[in-house]
């Protein structure tokens, strides 16, 4: 369902993404781990389409669209969610009134009705349980002065609420205790089927002991360098990423996909 | 155009009008009314020159010969104040059409227990000894052109004395009506008094709005008296039509342990000059002075703030806020003086704006003037652009870009319409200011 090929891109004049291939199927999970600075996150920025991002060379086909011209919210809307690593903090917008317009957007996209304020709220309520947010929540800010952990619950809640096709996560596991780890990692797994996609961004092996992903991919300087099956990342763990970053040829990208 | 001489003339003609359809009565305020006359003419209006007038031109005013507004009630009816009202709030109505109160459409309100809520010009008649202790007290028509003018044109406005011990319960809603249709530009003057007795609490809001599109001038002032351990909420909304001049004028004196809640709210005219004065004169007196600028085309808004603490351990919080787009431009003046004796002041203020357009302008300028040693006074003022971090989180979400900029701007005001507590108002304020932001409607469902 997505196609990334031979994928270039600068930030400010650099490249960061040297040529990046991967495909990823429905109901398929794949992890990239890498290094600091290898590029994890600048590749989940330009997969939802942040334009300070600049594609030099390369294309990313989603579903049969050319995901590269479409605008940010045309991505949204057609099924790709990005779980931020760092979300926006957003004083003046309480979550309730963002996540009715964000759930009302997406769902006029697909033809769907809006959801007047009761139905809006059974279903914040029956999502909310989910990932064990507290109702407070609601009337707060999107994002003021949530913990990192909550913050990355409310990514997750949003995920369960707007139900997409396409989930990027980058690195949801980080400023996660194992109790909010175990939350976020059920509440994906419960939206794991076979039309869905994942790519689980992380720097740790630790998150994929819960989210077990089908594909691993490694990520140094801009380059997958290695692509393997979950036993990868055990084997990274135990290594290190340094061992691959000297003299290895990089693997062939995008093993078993399909 | 005039000269300035011309139009100092034509205020002194219209006066001279003014007394002879009058002279046949015969009140204790007439001579105040010529004092103050003779004061306008002596100030003229404030120069270019003047430090509190530096960022503002006159012009609007100076250009046009306006007349003294005749009472047209003839297109102003109860649908009129039907639908300018606020839905879900149950008020007292007081309704002045271009500065004459107009008993038919007001509420008629049993007076028990001694509260007055009604016209000025029949308190100044009937009640001499609630005003005339009070009348011209505070504002300062010595100084301030624009008072002076006031106190010498003003027909009637609103007279509120509330009694030691008393809690009006319903808020008084007083619209300033102006007609704004066919004929010279006209000008208003609108003058209201309210004094709240020790220990009461009362909600006032002075709405402005016109029903044509003319030009017209608004010249308000409006002195509040807050007793010992009283309260009072003070709204200014100002929604009047986009070729509307108006300067409004709050002077408040504060007495030990009194609370101010002010909210002006301007999201309409042409022209605004908005001056707040707000004194403590008795100890742990505190007041929150909250404001909000929505302005778009050429709108000039100026904000004209001195909060005086002249007694210990009071608290004041001033926080303006401003929404500029296209050539709109505005002025925050923000003074607070803190006096010598007045040690453990707690004064914060703080102005903050968001540009929409490149054209669009504000000019800060904070004052502090302390001269006790023992104070907590703290004061910003800044400027930004919109937020777009926010702009694209909104949009990873299925937002579009218009709706999530919307949304951004929104938020933007939306701690300020957060403060006002009166829902019914809230709700109305925020629909007038969706309706002026790029796109508003397209949040509309949201918030």
């Amino acid at each position: 369902m997505l196609e990334i090929e031979n994928l270039h891109v600068n930030v400010g004049g650099n490249e960061i993404l040297k040529g990046v291939t991967l495909s990823i199927g429905a109901g398929e999970v794949h992890s990239i781990m890498g290094p600091n600075g290898s590029g994890k996150s600048t590749l989940a920025q330009v997969l939802a389409g942040n334009d300070s991002y600049e594609v030099t060379e390369g294309s990313v086909v989603y579903e049969g669209s050319d995901l590269l011209s479409m605008s940010v919210d045309e991505r949204a809307c057609a099924g790709v969610f990005l779980a931020f690593q760092y979300p926006a903090e957003i004083p003046g917008v309480s979550n309730t009134q963002f996540l009715k317009a964000a759930l009302n957007a997406v769902r006029r996209f697909r033809g769907e009705e809006s959801l007047d304020a009761v139905d809006f709220l059974a279903l914040v309520e029956e999502k909310r349980k989910v990932v064990q947010m507290d109702t407070s929540f609601l009337k707060r800010s999107v994002n003021e002065g949530f913990s990192g952990g909550e913050k990355k619950r409310h990514e997750v809640f949003q995920m369960a609420l707007l139900e997409p096709k396409m989930v990027i996560m980058d690195e949801t596991d980080s400023g996660l205790d194992i109790d909010a780890l175990r939350i976020v990692s059920d509440s994906v797994n419960s939206m794991r089927n076979q039309e869905r996609g994942f790519l689980v961004i992380t720097h740790y092996q630790r998150l994929l002991n819960y989210i077990v992903p089908d594909f691993v991919h490694v990520l140094v300087k801009g380059k997958i360098v290695k692509s393997g099956g979950k036993e990868l990342a055990l084997d990274l763990e135990a290594k290190g990423y340094t061992a691959l970053s000297h003299g290895k040829s990089p693997a062939v990208a995008g093993v078993g996909s399909n | 155009m005039l000269t300035v001489d011309d139009q100092i003339g034509a205020y002194v003609e219209a006066f001279g009008r003014r007394q002879k359809q009058m002279s046949a009565q015969d009140r204790w305020c007439d001579s105040l009314q010529e004092a103050a006359m003779n004061r306008f003419v002596e100030l003229g209006f404030p120069s270019a020159g003047d430090e509190d007038w530096r960022d503002t031109r006159l012009e609007h005013i100076t250009n046009t010969a306006f007349c003294l507004a005749e009472s047209d009630s003839s297109n102003c009816s109860e649908a009129t104040v039907a639908s300018h009202g606020f839905p879900g709030l149950e008020s007292t109505v007081l309704v002045f059409v271009d500065g004459h109160w107009n008993p038919d459409l007001s509420s008629t309100t049993p007076m028990s227990r001694g509260v007055y809520i009604g016209s000025l010009a029949v308190a100044i008649d009937i009640n001499r000894e609630q005003v005339e202790p009070h009348f011209a007290q505070y504002a300062n028509g010595q100084q301030d052109s624009f008072a002076a003018l006031n106190t010498a044109f003003f027909d009637d406005g609103l007279f509120v004395y509330v009694p030691n011990n008393t809690v009006v319960d319903r808020p008084i809603h007083a619209m300033y009506i102006s007609s704004a249709s066919g004929g010279e530009p006209a000008m208003a003057h609108p003058r209201n008094l309210i004094v709240v007795g020790q220990s009461s609490d009362v909600t006032v809001i002075e709405d402005y709005f016109s029903l044509g599109d003319q030009k017209h001038f608004t010249n308000t002032v409006t002195e509040l008296v807050i007793s010992r351990n009283a309260r009072a909420a003070h709204y200014r909304l100002c929604r009047e039509n986009q070729n509307a001049i108006s300067v409004t004028t709050l002077r408040t004196r504060q007495s030990q342990d009194s609370n101010l809640v002010s909210h002006s709210v301007m999201t309409g005219g042409q022209w605004i000059r908005n001056n707040l004065h707000n004194e403590f004169t008795g100890s742990n007196g505190t007041s929150l002075l909250n404001g909000l600028y929505v302005n778009r085309r050429n709108q000039h808004v100026d904000n004209h703030m001195v909060v005086e603490h002249a007694a210990a351990h009071c608290s004041s919080r001033q926080v303006y806020t401003g929404i500029l787009d296209d050539q709109a431009s505005a002025v925050f003046g923000g003074r607070i003086i803190v006096a010598k004796d007045a040690q453990k002041t707690d004064a914060k203020q703080s102005n903050r704006n968001l540009l929409l357009s490149e054209a669009a302008q504000i000019n800060a300028k904070p004052q502090l003037e302390i001269y006790a040693d023992d104070v907590k006074c703290t004061h910003g003022a800044t400027v930004g652009q919109i937020n777009e971090d926010a702009v694209y989180y909104f949009r990873t979400r299925g937002l579009s870009e218009p709706a999530a900029r919307a949304l951004a701007v929104y938020a933007f005001a939306s701690e300020s319409l957060g403060r006002i507590d009166l829902d019914s108002i809230r709700a109305n304020l925020t629909r007038t200011i969706l309706a002026q932001l790029p796109h508003g409607e397209l949040i509309e469902e949201v918030v």
